[in-house]
């Protein structure tokens, strides 16, 4: 079983699945920071496949050749300095070749001075508030109705007849592709968490405190997360959905929902 | 009551048990109170296992199928603090009850009422948590981990949930000191420290873990309770607190806390693999000093945990690189057992086997840690299935599996007859093809980005799910199977002193099933030295 | 370490008492929290159960003390008592460490974020604009209103010096033993356990005058959490070693302890230091610095 499931495991990073059926790895994303996290991930995978073909290769062969039914006599070494201090020194080594380039991507990721764009995301008991600093947009984003109502137990609706059950919202997160987004996390309750993977983000929003995280999308196109800090029952409820479009679409987007904003203000 | 004075002056008379319930409920008898403790977790694991069976459950297939998401959370919450507290613990401390003494040659513990005391309040403990979830606004459902302020919403079980910690907290430290205090004073005269077997070595230190770390958590829930009945802000911005500081204090607990439950099953693994490859452990010092380290390390990395949390970078960083080179004394560990099988003469008995998984199985886990560690990955792997399989997998096929390893290995001991080793061998391959089939799956659902703590999810993860839901009902039925060899281990054929080949070690010197005395006086030097070769 | 006579190491066996302070427990346990919920019936539950447990702390003890008496412990059983009591005590050390490190956290991370500082800009600018992180201070949201903070010098100074003096005074009472100089223990047993209750009396006044003409309460944000939780923690621990410390005064009366034997007054004065030297971390961090 587990050799299998390593095999496929194997099989796939050479394919570099996406967000499928039986997906496997994890996503490559669409930043600069989502590669290197995923190359980093891959690095250290890498590391303990090779760490664990030597151990467990010395171990299988000795559970087959030192049998007492192959009728071998065991032997009566019971330390040697010398093995252990190497098996303490390459570990070290291991670890700190994996730990440098580690570093330099936090350091990246740390980093969200200049943004083009700040975004204050304020996470409710279950849904979230998006407040664009500049533009004077705001508003809650929260689980899509067809999605709302097939989770209810018993409502007789399959899932599967839902398109991107429990991940589609009523109000998606828009952005413009290759600006620095930053986003400002705080909750208005409890400790929530704002987790998109292929931004490669997930921040905790936490009461009283205000967080930083930022990003920059490479590629237009839908992304989906999730709050992936347990926040009550509704929990498993509040999904983020990001939309990176081209600048054009974002100016218009901007506009529109002023407008709209207006309107309603107008109309009041 | 026999602790009048009057009639003490025969207690020195060789006596048996006493007759009746009051043999358990007065017990002084460190073996009693192994028993009790082992009988206890036993009886815990399947509560816990139960609610695991809801989840799994629940999880099976997309929407909403059997329970509510309050009630989800409940389990969740309750299957964590049940397994960790009611069912791992306290069968390493019925173990420690059992075997140390025999191991170093003590008469018993070295507090004995105490000891029964410390058992005693564990029934009291989990009367307490359970009966939480009958009370309205039902079981707490925040997570074993409890983080404010969402916690604080807990309905009428909030205090009964904190009161139960407090007991579970006073329980851990009352044993723990008698480890401690047995080990240190109660050894026979030719033991010194560095010929402990392994099992007492690792056992004194995860001892010194619990008492430095379980009023740390009593101290964090204290925090709760005041935060919500008293008008504190210890854990309120507004006040000038922290909500995240909860989780830094619950953290230098819950770190520590791991390794109080791998710590003794190194031990576990380190006597049992040395009897079945009759060869001495490999190394015997060194895997005192890796013990050593990895508990002098838990102390300063508890903050991966929090790599979300928005922690300053110097701080991430400093926990980063402390949690990874835990990896380097658990290695020598590693390394030690495979070099204590090199060459040997190995036979696969079912506590062979057993530890053997736990080799494989511990370090597959271990390997998902280090990634877990590597700070920038674990911003993508936090709070989804990839940490639930990383932690079951070092706590199922880890902490557990040395469990069932040990009750195999010692049941003889215990009872006197030899337990069926067929039976003993079908549980241990039905265990092991689940618990992979249940929890290796979950490493896929978290890299796809499957949040943990979720009743219902969206379609793609439905495959892997299924997978571990069959997993999970097979694992949990093999069990049965262990019910089953235990219960009919009265049976078997008579257990000679020794029982294994290979065993080495004072408590293979006494006689199977092990008197209700033993070691009245400390056993020869004759005995002890040979039993220390 | 292990030190072994011939003898056998005494093992009791059986006794009720464990079972009954579980017992004293559950009711304990329960009726706190059913009285946190409002229940009335919730205190009486309580009640009970602080009876039942005084009730076997008292007569566990006296089996304890019987059989002490009865020259049933050889050395190696007074090892394991002390053992027992130094590592009781270390845990309760880290309890105190638990709350210091709230304290310690308030003050060198959570007050300053709140004020902007480190990755925290943000945090000051859009949600507590305007605060400015000081110590003391009741947080920016100003719970419990304005209040003074406990000055270092007056009262609580005074209770240093008690409290140093009667760490001193107990010692002189363990060289009294000693050296068998009876009444001398005697007197400045009695010396140290009034001290102690000096102090709780004072620390009384205290919270009375914090309550009544300070406006400062165990609500009073995170500078009034961490002051009455450290101290209140402090001041039960100092009642109960006054209690202890009483005990053993009248154990001495009765002529309970030898110059070899006499764990149970080690282990109290043990307690007492470690109160002190608890007090010390205290008037340091929470009311001077
Ligand atoms: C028995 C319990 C146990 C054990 C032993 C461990 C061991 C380790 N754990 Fe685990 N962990 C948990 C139980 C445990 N953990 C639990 C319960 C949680 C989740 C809690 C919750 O949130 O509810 C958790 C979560 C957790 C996280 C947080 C994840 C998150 O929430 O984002 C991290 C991050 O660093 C981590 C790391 C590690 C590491 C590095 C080890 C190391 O000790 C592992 C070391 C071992 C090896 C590495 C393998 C053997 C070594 C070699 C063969 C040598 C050579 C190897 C190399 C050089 C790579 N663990
Ligand atoms: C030691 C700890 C332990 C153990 C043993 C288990 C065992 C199992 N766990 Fe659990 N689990 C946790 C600790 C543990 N878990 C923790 C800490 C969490 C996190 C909670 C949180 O998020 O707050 C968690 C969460 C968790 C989740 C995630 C829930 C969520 O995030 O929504 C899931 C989902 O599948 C799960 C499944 C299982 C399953 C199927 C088992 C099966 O292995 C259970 C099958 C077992 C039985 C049916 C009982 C049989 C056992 C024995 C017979 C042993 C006998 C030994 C002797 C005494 C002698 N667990
Ligand atoms: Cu919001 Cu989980
Ligand atoms: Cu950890």
């Amino acid at each position: 079983m587990i050799r299998k499931s390593f095999l496929s495991l194997l099989a796939c990073c050479f394919a570099g699945t996406a967000n499928a059926d039986w997906a496997l790895n994890m996503p490559r994303g669409i930043t600069d920071l989502s590669v290197e996290t995923y190359n980093i991930h891959m690095m250290v995978f890498w590391w303990c496949v090779a760490i664990g073909i030597v151990v467990f290769g010395v171990m299988i062969v000795s559970l087959f050749r030192h049998r007492k039914s192959q009728g071998v006599k065991p032997a009566t070494f019971s330390h040697s300095t010398t093995a252990e201090v190497i098996w303490t020194i390459i570990p070290v080594v291991i670890l700190m070749l994996i730990a440098i380039p580690v570093a330099e991507t936090m350091i990246k990721l740390e980093d969200s001075r200049d943004p083009d764009l700040s975004i204050v995301v304020t996470a409710y008991q279950w849904k979230w508030h998006y407040k664009y600093q500049d533009e004077g947009i705001d508003f809650y984003s929260s689980l899509a109705r067809p999605s709302l109502e097939a989770r209810r137990k018993e409502s007789g609706i399959d899932p599967n007849a839902v398109d991107n059950y429990l991940r589609e919202v009523d109000r998606p997160v828009v952005v413009p592709r290759d600006a620095k987004v930053r986003l400002l996390l705080t909750s208005n309750d409890v400790v929530h968490s704002w987790y998109v993977p292929e931004l490669a983000i997930k921040k905790d929003t936490i009461p009283g405190i205000v967080n930083e995280a930022w990003f920059k999308a490479k590629e237009v196109g839908t992304y989906r997360g999730q709050c992936a800090e347990l926040c009550g029952k509704d929990h498993g409820y509040m999904p983020i959905v990001v939309e990176v479009v081209e600048p054009d679409a974002f100016r218009a987007w901007v506009d529109a929902r002023k407008e709209g904003a207006a309107r309603v203000a107008r109309n009041q | 009551m026999s602790t009048t004075v009057a009639d003490l002056h025969d207690h020195h008379d060789d006596h048996g048990p006493a007759k009746g319930i009051g043999r358990w409920l007065f017990s002084t008898n460190h073996k009693d109170i192994g028993t009790m403790y082992l009988v206890f977790s036993l009886v815990m694991f399947f509560v816990g296992g139960a609610m695991a069976m809801v989840i799994r459950s629940e999880l099976a297939i997309p929407g909403l199928q059997f329970v509510h998401p309050e009630f989800y959370n409940s389990m969740t919450t309750m299957h964590a603090l049940i397994m960790i507290f009611g069912g791992v613990m306290p069968a390493f401390v019925g173990l420690a009850n059992w075997m140390i003494p025999l191991m170093v040659g003590a008469p018993d513990m070295a507090l004995p009422r105490m000891n029964n005391w410390s058992f005693w309040i564990l029934p009291v403990a989990f009367s307490i948590l359970l009966s939480t979830l009958f009370m309205p606004g039902g079981a707490p459902a925040g997570g074993w981990t409890m983080y404010p302020p969402l916690v604080l919403q807990t309905g009428d079980a909030f205090p009964y949930l904190i009161f139960a910690i407090h007991l579970m907290g006073i329980s851990s430290i009352m044993g723990a000191i008698n480890v401690i205090v047995t080990i240190i004073n109660m050894r026979a005269p030719e033991m010194t420290l560095l010929k402990m077997p392994m099992f007492v070595w690792t056992w004194l230190i995860t001892a010194y873990l619990l008492i430095a770390v379980m009023p740390v958590l009593a101290g964090a829930v204290t925090m709760l309770l005041t935060d919500q009945f008293f008008g504190t802000s210890f854990f309120l911005a507004a006040g000038g607190g922290d909500p995240v500081m909860f989780q830094h204090i619950f953290w230098f607990f819950g770190h520590p806390e791991v390794y109080i439950m791998i710590l003794p099953a190194f031990g576990v693994v380190s006597e049992i693999i040395p009897t079945f490859s009759r060869k001495k452990l490999f190394g015997h010092d060194s895997m005192v000093y890796a013990a050593a380290s990895i508990a002098f390390l838990s102390f300063i990395v508890w903050a991966h945990h929090m790599f979300t949390v928005g922690m300053p970078l110097s701080g991430q960083l400093f926990f980063m690189f402390a949690t990874m080179l835990i990896a380097v004394p658990t290695g020598v560990k590693v390394f030690n057992w495979v070099a204590t099988m090199w060459r040997g003469a190995m036979t696969f008995e079912t506590p062979m086997l057993f530890s053997l998984a736990f080799v494989f199985l511990f370090t597959i886990g271990g390997f998902s840690g280090l990634m877990l560690a590597a700070a920038p990955a674990d911003i993508q792997y936090h709070d989804t299935y990839f940490v639930v399989a990383h932690f079951h997998y070092v706590l199922v096929p880890g902490s557990i599996f040395a469990i069932m390893a040990a009750v195999y290995y010692w049941l003889p001991k215990w009872t006197g007859h030899m337990y069926n080793e067929t039976l003993g061998k079908a549980h241990f391959w039905a265990s092991t093809i689940f618990v992979n089939l249940t929890f290796f799956p979950m490493h896929f659902l978290g890299l796809a980005g499957m949040p943990r703590r979720i009743p219902d999810y969206s379609t793609q993860f439905t495959d892997f799910n299924t997978v571990a839901s069959i997993g999970a009902l097979g694992f949990g039925l093999s069990q049965l199977i262990f019910v089953w060899v235990i219960v009919t281990a009265w049976k078997g054929s008579k257990a000679t002193d020794r029982v294994w080949e290979g065993a080495h070690g004072l408590e293979w010197t006494v006689p199977s099933p092990a008197p209700y005395h033993t070691f009245e006086t400390p056993p020869k030097a004759r005995i002890a030295g040979e039993a220390f070769e | 370490m292990t030190t072994h006579t011939e003898e056998r190491y005494y093992v009791p066996h059986g006794s009720h008492w464990p079972i009954v302070g579980s017992a004293g427990l559950l009711l304990l346990m329960v009726g706190v929290s059913s009285w946190l919920n409002g229940s009335d019936a919730g205190f009486y539950i309580m009640m009970a159960g602080v009876a039942v447990i005084i009730f076997m702390i008292t007569g566990w003890f006296a089996a304890v003390i019987g059989e002490s008496q009865a020259g049933l412990y050889n050395l190696q059983v007074d090892h394991s008592f002390r053992q027992g009591m130094f590592w009781f005590i270390f845990s309760e050390v880290m309890f105190f460490a638990a709350f210091f490190g709230a304290l310690f956290y308030a003050r060198n991370m959570s007050v300053p974020w709140l004020g902007g500082s480190s990755n925290n800009f943000f945090t000051n600018l859009l949600l507590w604009q305007g605060y400015e992180s000081t110590w003391p201070t009741n947080g920016p949201g100003d719970i419990g209103g304005e209040y003074t903070a406990m000055p270092p010098f007056g009262l609580p100074l005074i209770n240093t010096v008690l409290l140093l003096t009667s760490s001193i005074t107990v010692t002189i009472a363990h060289h009294s033993l000693l050296a068998g100089k009876r009444a001398q223990l005697a007197i400045f047993l009695a010396a140290t356990f009034l001290l102690g209750f000096t102090f709780v009396y004072m620390q009384g006044v205290e919270y009375v005058e914090a309550y009544e003409h300070m406006n400062l309460k165990l609500t009073s944000g995170i500078y009034g959490s961490t002051f009455f939780m450290l101290t209140g923690f402090h001041g039960m621990h100092v009642t109960i070693g006054a209690i202890m410390l009483t005990i053993i005064f009248f154990r001495v009366l009765k002529g309970h302890f030898t110059r070899e034997k006499h764990f149970a007054f080690e282990a109290v004065a043990w307690y007492w230091h470690f109160v002190d030297v608890v007090w010390i971390g205290l008037y340091v961090f929470v009311y001077w610095m």
